[in-house]
């Protein structure tokens, strides 16, 4: 039996959030099953179901190396700058 | 033909209704073609604006002062970039394809931002662009991170985020330049003295001209008027150039105590209206740039398209083979 990824919307405006797995015969299926699994108490407003198979993942072990260009980069955030105090509103 | 009529009006009545609660709306539910229109048209503008908005920064690049200050630049043209991919999927998710957005922008049908039609001179310019151009794009876009539709108020959420570094580097070289000598504080007033007043034309319209406004605040696309949104942008920037020690180029500037806002004088809408019909500094060449690398990428695409379908005759996956945590 295929397994499938769960992904919540908590509140119409926001995103989708991952929830968990659960093993469905179909998509149909496992989008009922999701329901009575992850959602038993208005934890959603929508559901998605995702065959595992096909997500493709970044690995954890290759994490520091994966993202490793961005640690380097603390200039990429506002408060990096120092400003007079007196500057309102940057 | 009656069940069909009673099925649209009922999801006539449920989009209503979620606008006025203010609820989002979300791809897959029904909505009003213009206002998928509207959404499609004001999106797409604002990706193209990120994107052709990399090139008079982008120009900077090679000539940064310091490798320091080309990091920074290079970090942000990057972000710009980002942008626009954040805008163009919110626009897809529409039913928008990428290609005819980008031949709608390439064949002239659909517009972005003026201000980037103004070229960059000199160095202080990367500074003035981050200062006031970035200030401007944030004053537009803190509101839209509230607008009615799901997938282009998320992405002004991340967007916003990331302008707020924006700003404050090009604040940090208006700063640089305005405590360095005279010559460069002198390249930082003219620099502010050009931005200036495109800078204000961002916003559109006086209201009493804009056209497309009623409509798109019913359904809370927009939910403040072009003035509106000139005036608070107004009222942060006069004083943060007081503090750069930096003089607007503007003789009839003047704090109003009893509204307290600053009033301006006239802004030059035959200029504006100039550069909106293609007869700007830079227009013409903005186009043929982005023309120019649209082509010569092309062969990447196709490299990349060859190389996916290769991998799928052998039955292979393309990418980084890892299945998700819980798949055994
Ligand atoms: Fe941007
Ligand atoms: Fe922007
Ligand atoms: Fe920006």
């Amino acid at each position: 039996m295929p397994l499938f990824e769960v992904f919540v919307r908590p509140r119409r405006g926001l995103q989708h959030q991952h929830a968990g797995s659960l093993r469905a015969e179909d998509a149909e299926l496992a989008l009922q099953y999701a329901r009575e699994i992850y959602t038993r108490r208005r934890e959603g407003v929508s559901l998605w179901v995702v065959r595992s198979s096909d997500i493709t993942a970044s690995q954890e072990d290759d994490a520091p190396a994966f993202f490793d260009p961005a640690d380097d980069k603390p200039y990429r955030d506002a408060t990096y700058y120092a400003l007079p105090k007196e500057v309102k509103g940057l | 033909m009656a069940e069909a009529a009673n099925e649209l009006r009922d999801a006539e009545a449920r989009f209503d209704q979620r606008i006025k609660r203010d609820e989002r709306v979300e791809p897959k539910d029904w909505m009003p073609d213009g206002y998928r229109r509207t959404l499609i048209r004001q999106i797409s503008q604002h990706a193209h604006s990120e994107v052709i908005g990399m090139q008079p920064e982008g120009s900077w690049i090679t000539r940064a002062p310091s490798l320091k200050r080309k990091l920074i630049l290079l970090a942000k043209v990057q972000d710009e970039g980002g942008h626009g991919l954040y805008l163009y999927s919110a626009a897809e998710t529409l039913g928008a394809s990428r290609d005819e957005m980008i031949d709608a922008l390439q064949e002239g049908r659909a517009k972005y931002s003026s201000i980037f039609n103004y070229p960059a001179l000199t160095w202080a310019d990367i500074g003035a662009i981050g200062w006031l151009v970035d200030s401007a794009a944030i004053v537009n876009q803190i509101p839209l991170q509230r607008c009615s539709y799901g997938p282009y108020a998320r992405a002004m959420v991340r967007i916003c985020k990331e302008e707020s570094f924006h700003q404050r580097q090009g604040y940090d070289i208006m700063l640089t330049l305005a405590r360095g000598t005279a010559a460069q504080k002198a390249m930082a007033q003219d620099a502010l003295d050009r931005w200036w007043w495109p800078t204000l034309m961002m916003f559109g319209p006086p209201d009493a001209e804009s056209v497309h406004t009623s409509q798109s605040f019913a359904w809370k696309i927009k939910r403040h008027s072009n003035d509106e949104l000139r005036q608070k942008f107004i009222d942060q920037a006069v004083p943060q150039a007081e503090v750069l020690g930096l003089a607007i180029p503007d003789p009839d500037l003047a704090w109003d105590e009893a509204s307290g806002h600053y009033r301006i004088g006239p802004i030059d809408w035959d200029e504006f209206q100039r550069v909106v019909a293609g007869d700007g500094p830079c227009n013409r060449q903005r186009l043929a740039h982005h023309r120019r690398v649209r082509e010569d990428g092309a062969w990447v695409r196709e490299a990349v398209e060859a190389h996916a379908a290769k991998a799928r005759a052998r039955g292979a996956r393309v990418g980084v083979e890892g299945a998700p945590d819980a798949a055994v």
